[in-house]
């Protein structure tokens, strides 16, 4: 469930991305063309969150099959801001999948906490958008958006949010979320290094007898050296990621984009 | 004081530009085909859905969703026991270990999710809200009856549109009592005292039967929730994470806890000597 729930890019398996778009020959000489709404553009995405933010990070590339189409496409938006350059917005959405879809749901994700705001005179909460975000994805449930979202904020209590949705839109709320070509080789290193899983301390004892390590809320700059560290591997084992490394911080100051160079290869 | 203001007063600019429907109307670049689901324009849709996400039928389908669970719901004197585990799928890939699978529908009805994440959630919440509908029509509370058939109605007017949910709806009503009922994405709707349903439901019922009786008290009860859902994390590849226990009497559900199954195994094993084909050497 819940979100999360980006596809599997199993590291061995055929190129899922490649979508044979020939058209059959029947025996009668009829053509029979398919409909194939949807492409992969690659790419990552990844979210963490702190006491006092929230960060979201993507890579820049677009691929489609094995050709790269751009090396600057953010997948990283700012939600419900006053103009086109997103001053004033306080919610980011990552989107990762097929682009077309992405953009199209970010549009109308945008619109919709616009006109939030202009109905009841104040911002919506991140806790309304993410059940709003919910309920779009899956009023595609039959056709559905092929992308996988984090949204991301700061909550009623300054906290930092982060939710992650699967394409048909069961969502859950967490501290950290990698989606997209790469999630399988970032989310494992998420967990050991945000959630401190299989982690013990040191002289606890021995065996069954260990202590776990407990999880603490981490600093702003260390996450941040996360995002960076856990891009740059996924950059040196994954075709589909690299060029440019987008990253918005949510503070209570508003929003900071940060942009870092990929490897380019 | 800001809350007090937007209680007993409405926006001056309320009125103004378009009404929720007109905006609708503008997001959506087209109107949609069928009630408020957006439809691929081809002839069969269910097809088209069934070849893009269905992982049994076609292993290399490019949308994955969340599947794969172990959640059960039984009846006894005490009221009703609720047990989850927290693991979602898609495909080989784990999903998430720490998903809510126990849906609170409200401070007395209990939803569970297995099958397709979104569709539980989505239609969980929805039901929720005709309940609600429900008891502000009528000025009383819902029967679990009357929920669950709600549901199973639903689902069925979608029936081979391609949604996947088995769940149970669990809820403690004057009229009723303790009420359990199964639902599922065919249209099954059943009452009864016990229930196991997801990809792990025979490892818990393996346990739940051998141990079950009506006469449990509190503690055993929840205790052998806890134990049918570590079965079936243990044998069960597609079910794992946390165990989700609750348990609903007659004023509400009460939580007991979103627990580490691998700790809990541990301690089943070494202090009360079950599993004894895992060995504990190191």
């Amino acid at each position: 469930m819940a979100s999360l729930f980006s596809s599997n890019p199993t590291l061995a398996s055929n190129p899922s991305y490649l979508f044979s778009q020939a058209p059959h020959n029947l025996a009668a000489g009829n053509k029979e063309h398919g409909f194939y709404p949807y492409t992969d553009n690659g790419g990552s995405t990844l979210g963490i969150t702190g006491n006092d933010f929230a960060i979201i990070a993507g890579d820049t590339r677009s691929t489609s099959g094995y050709s790269i189409n751009t090396r600057y496409s953010p997948k990283v938006f700012r939600i419900g801001g006053d103009d086109e350059t997103g001053e004033g917005a306080h919610i980011i959405l990552s989107v990762v999948g097929y682009a077309a879809d992405g953009t199209a749901l970010k549009e109308r994700l945008n619109a919709i906490v616009k006109m939030y705001k202009y109905q009841h005179g104040k911002k919506m909460t991140v806790k309304a958008c993410a059940q709003r975000l919910a309920t779009i994805l899956y009023g595609k449930r039959f056709f559905p958006y092929y992308v996988t979202a984090i949204l991301g904020g700061l909550d009623e209590d300054g906290k930092g949010a982060l939710y992650s949705y699967d394409p048909v839109g069961s969502y859950e709320r967490e501290q950290c979320r990698a989606a997209g070509a790469a999630a399988s080789l970032i989310m494992p290193f998420l967990d050991n290094q945000v959630n401190f899983k299989n982690q013990y301390l040191p002289g606890t004892g021995v065996g069954h007898d260990l202590q776990a390590r407990q999880t603490e809320p981490l600093p702003l700059h260390e996450v941040e050296q996360l995002v960076r560290d856990a891009f740059t591997s996924a950059t040196e084992r994954h075709i589909e990621v690299g060029d440019g490394l987008q990253m918005f911080v949510v503070t209570k100051g508003g929003i900071e984009e940060k942009y870092f160079p990929l490897k380019r290869d | 004081m800001d809350s007090l203001v937007t209680t007993y007063s409405r926006p001056a600019f309320e009125d103004e530009g378009y009404s929720s429907d007109e905006q609708q109307e503008l997001i959506q670049a087209k109107p949609s085909l069928s009630l408020k689901f957006a439809l691929p324009p081809m002839r069969n849709p269910s097809a088209f859905l069934r070849a893009l996400t269905d992982d049994h039928a076609n292993p290399n389908c490019p949308i994955k969703l969340a599947h794969g669970t172990t959640t059960l719901a039984f009846r006894f004197q005490g009221g009703i026991i609720v047990a989850t585990d927290s693991r979602a799928s898609a495909g080989d890939w784990i999903a998430s270990q720490t998903v809510k699978k126990v849906i609170e529908i409200n401070n007395c009805l209990l939803g569970t999710m297995a099958g397709g994440a979104a569709d539980c959630q989505y239609w969980l919440a929805y039901l929720g809200m005709q309940c609600r509908l429900h008891e502000l029509r009528h000025k009383r509370r819902i029967s679990v009856a009357a929920a669950s058939k709600i549901l199973s109605n639903l689902v069925y007017s979608y029936k081979g549109m391609g949604l996947s949910m088995g769940t149970m709806c669990a809820g403690v009503t004057p009229q009723e009592g303790p009420a359990l009922y199964y639902i599922d994405s065919e249209g099954t709707r059943l009452a009864g005292n016990l229930f196991c349903v997801g990809s792990g439901q025979t490892f818990a019922y393996g346990v739940l039967d051998a141990e079950y009786h009506y006469n449990l008290t509190e503690e055993e009860a929840l205790e052998l929730g806890s134990r049918s859902i570590l079965a079936a994390t243990h044998r069960d590849a597609f079910s794992g994470g946390f165990i989700n226990l609750y348990h609903v009497k007659e004023d509400g559900w009460v939580k007991h806890g979103f627990r580490d199954t691998n700790p809990i195994f541990w301690k089943t094993k070494l202090e009360k000597g079950e599993f004894s084909n895992v060995t504990a050497n190191l």
